[in-house]
């Protein structure tokens, strides 16, 4: 604690590690009382290099570079940089493949919001439903292994489709941890929405309005919890999303009402989690016979990609918003470029009006209910004789356009 | 319902956990002291939850059938396969390995395979059991 800005306000850091968040970014508040009237985030603390990294290595590693990324999202960065890639090279993903990439990324949603649920209780103090989450995540993440091999990094990805099919003798097995998880998510409801707990906690708290969330472009559930529709699964279909009737998850589904509070937070992961049982559900009900990938042969593959030049992105809707990654192939063995944004680096700047007038106590729980990934967003850090620095805008203005020089020649 | 969470908790108290209580229902002072005993029958191991068809565990190498052909190491995302020139053979080291199985894959000769075999872990990661060849 220490001297704030006026006479009667004082400064609290939070962070970079403090067992109220899980993982490392510093929050400054300017405090008057109890009332947050301030706060100035900083990011930066675990940049680990992983977009120059991929510049050392082929097309195939690099997927398993950015599965680690973000453990939680191990399938959506690998993928996202799979859909780049296959832009670059033109290659056609055989129809089944497209399914079973949706079976895979609505498993990986559930994963996440499970886990997010569980940690949102946590936040509260609540942590007897912690242990229930972990218990359904379990089913999840057993799934996750049976489809895989791995619990979870999942290696499922591969460029031009995936790595391992689902066969006919699988599906009981994978029905009836549906049907378990399915049978969760209505237990889970009934503590999240109506239990007297979370309702004092998470209603009217951290609010983040439309206008707010349409100015600093929030995305994910963030954003549809705020009544924005948004989301890449819709607007801009990948895979074979355009084939499914999707809906917008926004809470007024269930409330009739859109408050922007962490209690919408919850029902749109809520509802999100039972979107994506019935996606996959359906997704095994449809999907074609064929090939599951278009080039099987790796060798081939890799010797196609060490030819191709040109630039291309990939957008998909992971669990927390829209993700974005861009990459360049210059005719060689490794990609000479690529870049990679997260949904946790949009989901940044709405924190500060989440935070405004907020108690001290609810700090914990409104920075927990964007689920940040901080790993994830993290892609600079300037460090200087064992000092931190910041760039100002202008700055980084300066340094992006060099880069687009440099990338364009 | 206000507090929904509390008939379950109750209910928790006459069910069985859910945890799996692997290797023993208390923790045991020295893990290696436990197996020892595990061994010599005295005392009795809960097993660990099954690995389900095609998990990713311990590589498994037919050095028979190798030709030496590199491609593993061409794709191993974590540079844990190392070539010997002498016997043009290949050595992995488990304890760089992230189990992607990407080598199983690309293998021209199906040399590589992979176990269910995941308890792994040591203190030493050059120890003979982290090492494949
Ligand atoms: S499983 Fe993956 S990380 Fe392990 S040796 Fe094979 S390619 Fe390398
Ligand atoms: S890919 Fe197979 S045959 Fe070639 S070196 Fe590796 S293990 Fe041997």
């Amino acid at each position: 604690m220490s001297k704030g800005k006026t006479k009667t306000s004082y400064q609290i850091p939070i962070g970079p590690i403090h067992p109220a968040l899980k993982e490392p970014v510093q929050f400054n508040f300017e405090i008057e009382g109890e009332k947050i009237v301030d706060v100035d985030i900083k990011l930066g603390q675990v940049h680990r290099s992983i977009e120059w990294a991929a510049t050392k290595r082929n097309p195939v590693q690099v997927l398993y570079l950015a599965e680690r990324i973000c453990g939680i999202c191990s399938y959506c960065h690998p993928m996202a940089f799979t859909l780049a890639t296959e832009r670059v090279a033109k290659i056609e993903v055989p129809e089944r493949a497209q399914y079973l990439r949706i079976i895979h990324q609505e498993l990986e949603r559930i994963c996440s919001h499970v886990l997010w649920a569980g940690v949102a209780a946590h936040e509260i103090g609540f942590d007897t439903v912690l242990f229930l989450t972990w218990q359904i995540r379990e089913t999840a993440l057993d799934l996750t292994e049976y489809l895989c091999g791995n619990r979870i990094t999942k290696g499922i990805t591969m460029i031009g489709g995936v790595r391992r099919d689902i066969t006919s003798d699988m599906l009981p097995y994978i029905n009836e941890k549906l049907n378990l998880i399915k049978g969760s998510w209505e237990k889970l409801r009934k503590i999240f929405l109506e239990d007297k707990t979370f309702q004092l906690r998470s209603q009217g708290c951290g609010v983040l309005t439309k206008e707010d969330a349409l100015k600093l472009c929030a995305v994910g559930p963030l954003a549809r919890a705020s009544g924005v529709k948004k989301d890449v699964r819709i607007d801009q279909p990948y895979f074979s999303f355009g084939d499914f009737d999707i809906e917008y998850m926004t809470p007024d589904i269930v409330t009739g009402e859109v408050n922007g509070d962490v209690y919408d937070r919850i029902i749109v992961r809520l509802l999100e989690v039972k979107q994506s049982v019935e996606l996959i559900g359906e997704s095994i009900d449809r999907m074609p016979e064929g090939e599951i990938v278009s080039e099987p042969k790796l060798v081939k593959l890799l010797n196609q990609l060490k030819k191709i030049e040109g630039e291309g992105i990939g957008r998909m809707e992971a669990p927390r918003g829209e993700v974005f990654h861009y990459v360049k192939y210059m005719n060689a063995e490794s990609p000479y470029s690529w870049k990679v944004r997260a949904p946790t680096y949009s989901n940044v700047l709405p924190w500060i009006p989440m935070f405004m007038g907020e108690q001290i106590a609810d700090i914990p729980i409104v920075a927990a209910s964007t689920d940040p990934c901080m790993s994830c967003t993290n892609r600079v850090g300037i460090v200087k004789n064992g000092r931190q620095s910041y760039m100002t805008s202008e700055q980084l203005h300066h340094l992006s356009v060099k880069k687009t020089k440099e990338l364009m020649k | 319902m206000k507090f929904t969470m509390l008939p379950r908790t109750f209910a928790q108290m006459f069910k069985k956990p859910f945890t799996n209580k692997f290797p023993a229902k208390y923790a045991p002072a020295s893990v290696t002291g436990f197996l020892k005993a595990v061994g010599e029958g005295k005392a009795k191991m809960i097993p660990p939850v099954e690995t389900p068809p095609n998990f990713r565990g311990k590589i498994q190498y037919d050095k028979e059938s190798c030709i030496g052909c590199k491609l593993c190491i061409k794709v191993c995302p974590t540079g844990a396969i190392e070539f010997k020139p002498e016997d043009k053979k290949i050595k992995i080291y488990l304890a760089r390995c992230c189990f992607c199985s990407q080598c199983n894959d690309i293998c021209p000769k199906d040399s590589l395979s992979m176990s269910n075999e995941f308890l792994l872990a040591d203190t030493d990661k050059y120890s003979k059991d982290l090492i494949v060849e």
